[in-house]
């Protein structure tokens, strides 16, 4: 079970002026279960990248193979592609049109040819792992706050059961609480249902914190892949194409400078509150020690 | 998908014709289509389609580019071509019941031909060259003297800039939300009539609402920044009259009399 993308291509605009690679010569391959960070700035690609996953956009060269078999192959079911691999787009709840939250939930699996009591079952459950109280079902979406719409949306997709969940910038326009909930709600997902979840996110620190993978894209281009450790010992190479590490990485790399031994490796604020406290506590021990001495 | 519509058409290239002041580009055409509608001997087609050609040279849009314009009116063409061609009386030159081609029918079948598709590649260069903005900027300069029978020209040629802004946005929009509601598994393409109808409203709604919000946003934005109609409001670019304007006038009138002269 997993994703696999080989050689993937894609042109805006081919054969006129306008021509332009939004994608070029992209491999990688997603496990299932993996948390995948994606990263780059605006216009690198990501988002044309990830419409491909799901069919929405089909390359202009290369091939995707889902579970080890090729999406552009012949007589595939796309629309069968699209109920496994759920995609919310940026901004999701501009997309809600129902009367009431429920319904909203319902459209998904209801394209999926459920019946009745599944459909429903869907719904509620994918409302509950959202975390939106009762007493909003009625309601009609468009009376509701900026994040609980936002969760509404995510529902939408959540309640066709997808195996592999991509989500581009969830969190984006949202208060840093809001953002914290979802963030932990995705997590949720990954650990209790196995869910495969590729977020697509500017912020370095949400993605330290929740991925266990980031692949950096640039210019249609992929410039890394890895872990995430790994990935932002080039935090030089990423400043260079608009990005940067998390904060943290700066000053860590400030503190090695300064001579301090701390390990270039960590990527939270939490573990480096960790790593300096007992570095601390170290040099403090030292300094006793040596007041010791001199007594 | 949606995104392959060229509306709008702007061509962006530098050349002597897109640096033009939009109302000698107005002029121009519309001299243009004066001139086609005079022309009635084939000299002065032929001067018509010198000037056709020598102006596509100048503006450096790529011919193809322009004769895709064409493509929405082959309908119109054939049929007013064939009505012309069995419908003129005169001398026949072969007849099927009551469908006589006439020698007269054939050559003011081809004239119509000529003079239609010569008004659309004419009218394309202008749109091909100049920006809406530009073209609403000199609309409203040429008509500014409806201003003094009431007619409220400024905030008109306003409301065509945005709108023509708009379209762009709104096809962005409506491809997007198709998109998102195609991956929860809407169909859009498949079924009758009916069923193709209801499938539009995951996508109508959102696009309504949306187009609300921007209309909002828009107003407010527009309110922030002290727009208050069309009165005392300068411009950043204000339209001027360069040398080659007066050059092109110039080839307008010689263009217009030659024209005329040649006539039959």
């Amino acid at each position: 079970m997993s994703i696999r993308v080989e050689h993937l291509n894609h042109i805006y605009g081919d054969g006129t002026v306008y021509e332009q690679y939004a994608l070029r010569d992209v491999n990688f391959e997603i496990q299932d279960g993996e948390f995948v960070g994606l990263i780059g700035h605006t216009g690198s690609g990501k988002s044309t990248l990830i419409q491909h996953l799901n069919g929405l956009l089909k390359a202009s060269s290369g091939a995707i193979y889902y579970n080890g078999e090729n999406i552009y192959g012949e007589g595939y079911d796309m629309r069968a592609l699209r109920s496994k691999v759920g995609l919310v787009f940026q901004y999701p709840e501009h997309q809600l049109f129902e009367v009431d939250v429920f319904s909203d939930v319902c459209f998904g699996p209801k394209n999926q040819g459920l019946s009745k009591e599944e459909i429903e079952e869907r719904a509620k459950d994918a409302l509950r792992q959202v975390g939106l109280d009762e007493k909003f079902w009625e309601q009609s979406p468009f009376e509701l706050s900026g994040g609980q719409k936002r969760r509404v949306a995510i529902a939408g997709v959540l309640a066709m059961k997808p195996e592999v969940l991509i989500l581009d910038e969830p969190t984006a326009g949202l208060d840093p609480k809001g953002r914290d909930e979802i963030l932990d709600e995705l997590t949720a997902l990954h650990r209790d249902k196995h869910m495969t979840i590729i977020l697509v996110s500017h912020s370095m620190e949400d993605i330290a914190r929740y991925a266990d993978r980031i692949m950096v894209m640039n210019h249609g281009e992929k410039v890394f892949d890895g872990p995430p450790r790994q990935v932002f010992h080039h935090y030089r190479e990423l400043e260079r194409i608009g990005l940067a590490a998390p904060q943290i990485t700066y000053i860590i790399h400030e503190l090695r400078d300064h001579g301090v031994p701390i390990d270039p490796d960590l990527i939270t604020v939490e573990e480096a509150r960790d790593a300096i406290l007992a570095l601390l506590g170290k040099a403090e021990e030292k300094e006793e020690k040596g007041k010791d001495k001199a007594e | 998908m949606i995104r392959d519509i060229t509306l709008g058409q702007y061509y962006p290239v530098d050349s002597v014709i897109h640096r033009m002041d939009p109302r000698t580009k107005l002029f121009g055409t519309m001299v243009f289509i004066i001139s086609l509608f005079l022309a009635n001997s084939i000299v002065a087609y032929a001067v018509a389609t010198v000037f056709l050609i020598l102006a596509v040279r100048i503006s450096k849009v790529p011919f193809k580019f322009i004769v895709r314009g064409l493509k929405a009116v082959v309908f119109l063409l054939l049929i007013s071509v064939s009505f012309n061609m069995f419908l003129t009386p005169g001398e026949p030159i072969f007849q099927i019941g009551f469908l006589k081609l006439t020698w007269e029918g054939l050559r003011t079948a081809g004239f119509m031909a000529l003079r239609l598709i010569y008004l659309v590649l004419g009218s394309s260069i202008m749109t091909l060259t100049t920006t809406p903005n530009e073209l609403t900027d000199g609309l409203e300069r040429s008509l500014g003297f409806l201003n003094k029978v009431g007619v409220p020209v400024h905030e008109i040629s306003m409301m065509m800039s945005i709108a023509l802004r708009f379209i762009p946005i709104l096809i962005e929009e409506t491809d997007k939300i198709m998109k998102a509601q195609m991956a929860r598994g809407a169909d859009f393409e498949t079924g009758n009539l009916i069923q193709k109808a209801k499938s539009m409203v995951p996508l109508l709604v959102p696009l309504f609402i949306s187009a609300f919000r921007r209309a909002t946003d828009l107003a407010m934005a527009m309110e922030a920044r002290c727009y208050h109609g069309g009165e005392g409001r300068t411009k950043m670019k204000p339209l001027k009259y360069e040398k080659r304007d007066r050059i092109a006038y110039l080839v307008y009138i010689v263009y217009l009399v030659l024209v005329i002269l040649l006539r039959k």
